[in-house]
């Protein structure tokens, strides 16, 4: 079951959706938003209690005067676990979310028990074609994230049914993400500082962020382990929330074991 | 009343075929599409037409900034100033306006400005646009940060140019702990500022604060909307406590004279519809980056579908008074109707529009100059001493 609470936590009025029983585990949602989570948060609440929250500026989150950056996020969610006030939280990330959490943990992972990484924002290989988001009409760039062809038309129709999140989400991307776009050009030189167990999860037919980002974080991040899903673009949550929540809980399981 | 020729220096050599194969002509059309060779004759061709009208009497000349696009081959209107001020001797030249949002550094373009300002012995008239949200998307600037660095820049700006001795600027987005520019401008205190737009609560709020008073001038827009905007500046004034005269209010659209009305429409009509469908067009996204408009006013245009992306007819635009169309009579009698009502003392004219070829250009110039303007010039009237006092 979902419950859903506003908040203030740090400095913003949080919308945060929390569903299941047992460890907590922060998820951290993408650029999409979190109209697509609901099939995984299910999934990953019959093994751990899931605190999801809409990041400020997101979804029904407040937009914060303070908010000008991705480092005010990640500050902002360091924060938010020291006041959750649970030693240690898995956190799983997507995309935007996956750029914030790199930026948590190249700052302190102490709160963090494990880190996954899904289709992650934040850093830039030259020369690698990168999908872009303000040039293509939305739908386009919508159409794009998915590797099924029904599974896009669906996804713009549910993002039709919703314009005024979808347009929120977009300016809350381009404040924070507009130039360099989507990344930190100081993030890379700092992912040895990434120092809890991490698990990349990526989809092989990612057009927005291609698998090469993938393997050049695998290569950045000491001991982090790569799980390539076969026929899927950048919303693994959403075309094939399964396998994902498969490869987190196994993988979180592990680590909670060693 | 005051007359100006607003010049967008468009590419108008487009083939089209090779248009059509793309959305817009900013920014995704590849300059292969520019020949040099052309582009050389059409720059001197449109000087050549920016020097006629000082000597069919016209007050000014108005240049503007735009980039990566067949729309307007002016990225820098100061370029374009400068090969023009020891041509001409006596008109203003009018530049609506550096894109400052876009600088890193502004004070290039107060430094800039004081130069012409100088050479020109205070013909200038200045302006700062935050320019269209495309700009953004051209130059990589963030639009969530347009507002906060055009008002900063501006500030800026001034300040250097009024200050006389060095000073440090201490702002979010520009920080400049020695600021002490060389030359000063040559009117003082400072060239005269004009706030171009579109029409936009934010822009009327701006120039009309009392320590502002910055000309108001709505381009290219509806009847209805300049009539509102107008009204809504002098009731703005009104609240701040002074009081605008139709010296700080100015009108800018395409205008076409012919020697008849039938002529007019059939000469125009091509011509400004390339401006509208071929040059102008910008898809939605593009035109609206998210940040570059509140989030407020974007979601009247998104959620709300707000129809501003239409193709465009001459009958539309004659309709919604958009452009000034006719024999000289209709033409004369239009503008006066409109400066009455709406109480401005300066026109803009976009005497070149979109595909207009070089002899229907002078040829409706010249109608204008010796058979609408002088009929004109009494009406709104300022007197001098009162302009001088609020047309800073």
């Amino acid at each position: 079951m979902t419950v859903v609470e506003h908040q203030r936590a740090g400095a913003a009025a949080l919308h945060v959706s929390r569903a299941g029983v047992g460890r907590p585990l922060l998820y951290l949602h993408g650029i999409d938003g979190t109209r697509s989570c609901g099939e995984l948060v299910k999934l990953l609440g019959e093994r751990a209690e899931v605190i999801m929250p809409d990041h400020p500026g997101f979804g029904r989150s407040e937009t914060p005067p303070w908010l000008q950056s991705i480092h005010d996020l990640a500050y902002f969610y360091l924060q938010y676990l020291d006041e959750l006030g649970v030693e240690k939280v898995d956190v799983v990330s997507h995309s935007l979310g996956a750029w914030i959490a790199l930026e948590m943990a190249v700052r302190n992972c102490n709160a963090l028990r494990t880190l996954t990484l899904i289709s992650a924002a934040g850093i830039h290989l030259k020369g690698v074609k990168r999908g872009d988001l303000f040039m293509r009409a939305p739908d386009v760039v919508l159409r794009s994230m998915v590797a099924s062809p029904e599974l896009a038309e669906d996804l713009v129709k549910r993002v039709a049914a919703d314009q005024e999140i979808e347009l929120k989400n977009r300016y809350g991307i381009a404040r924070v993400g507009w130039y360099p776009p989507m990344y930190d050009p100081e993030l890379a030189k700092w992912l040895h500082r990434v120092v809890c167990p991490v698990q990349i999860i990526w989809g092989r037919e990612d057009a927005m962020l291609p698998l090469e980002y993938a393997h050049e974080l695998k290569r950045l991040i000491a001991g982090a382990r790569l799980e390539v899903l076969s026929g899927c673009g950048h919303l693994p949550h959403l075309e094939q929330p399964k396998q994902t929540a498969s490869a987190i809980l196994s993988f979180i399981e592990q680590a909670a074991g060693k | 009343m005051k007359f100006f020729f607003f010049h967008l220096m468009p590419y108008l050599h487009l083939d089209p075929e090779v248009r059509a194969q793309y959305d817009s002509a900013w920014m995704v059309l590849p300059n292969s599409a520019y020949d040099p060779q052309k582009g050389h004759e059409l720059y001197n061709r449109y000087l050549d037409e920016l020097e006629l009208a000082e000597q069919l009497g016209f007050d000014g000349v108005v240049l503007n900034e735009h980039h990566s696009t067949a729309y307007g081959l002016m990225p820098s209107p100061n370029i374009i100033c400068a090969a023009l001020a020891r041509r001409t001797k006596r008109i203003k030249i009018a530049i609506l306006g550096n894109i400052t949002p876009l600088r890193d550094h502004p004070l290039m373009v107060a430094e800039e400005l004081a130069m012409l300002d100088n050479i020109m012995g205070g013909r200038l008239i200045t302006g700062f646009v935050r320019g269209i949200g495309i700009e953004y998307l051209v130059w990589g600037v963030n639009p969530t940060c347009s507002h906060e660095r055009f008002h900063e820049s501006q500030e800026l700006i001034v300040r250097a140019w009024t200050e006389r001795k060095p000073f440090a600027f201490e702002g979010k987005h520009y920080h400049m702990p020695w600021v002490n520019i060389w030359p000063t401008p040559y009117q003082q205190p400072h060239p005269p500022i004009w706030t171009p737009t579109n029409g936009s609560t934010e822009t009327v709020e701006w120039a009309a604060r009392a320590d502002h008073r910055y000309k108001y001038v709505q381009n290219l827009s509806a009847a209805a909307a300049c009539k509102k905007y107008m009204d809504m500046y002098r009731a703005t004034a009104e609240r701040n406590g002074w009081k605008a005269t139709p010296a700080n209010l100015g009108w800018g659209c395409p205008v076409y004279v012919a020697e008849t009305d039938e002529a007019a429409v059939r000469e125009m009509k091509p011509h400004i519809e390339s401006l509208y469908n071929t040059f102008f067009r910008i898809p939605p996204h593009r035109f609206f980056p998210p940040g570059y408009t509140s989030f407020e006013s974007m979601k009247r245009i998104v959620v709300d579908k707000v129809p501003i992306f239409g193709l465009q007819t001459i009958d539309n635009l004659m309709k919604h008074g958009v452009i000034l169309c006719g024999s000289p009579k209709t033409v004369r009698e239009q503008l006066e109707a409109n400066a009455l009502e709406w109480g401005f003392d300066t026109h803009l004219g976009v005497y070149h529009f979109g595909t207009l070829p070089r002899e229907l250009t002078e040829k409706s110039l010249r109608l204008f100059a010796s058979e609408v303007a002088p009929h004109l010039r009494r009406v709104n009237e300022v007197e001098p001493s009162v302009a001088a006092d609020i047309a800073v």
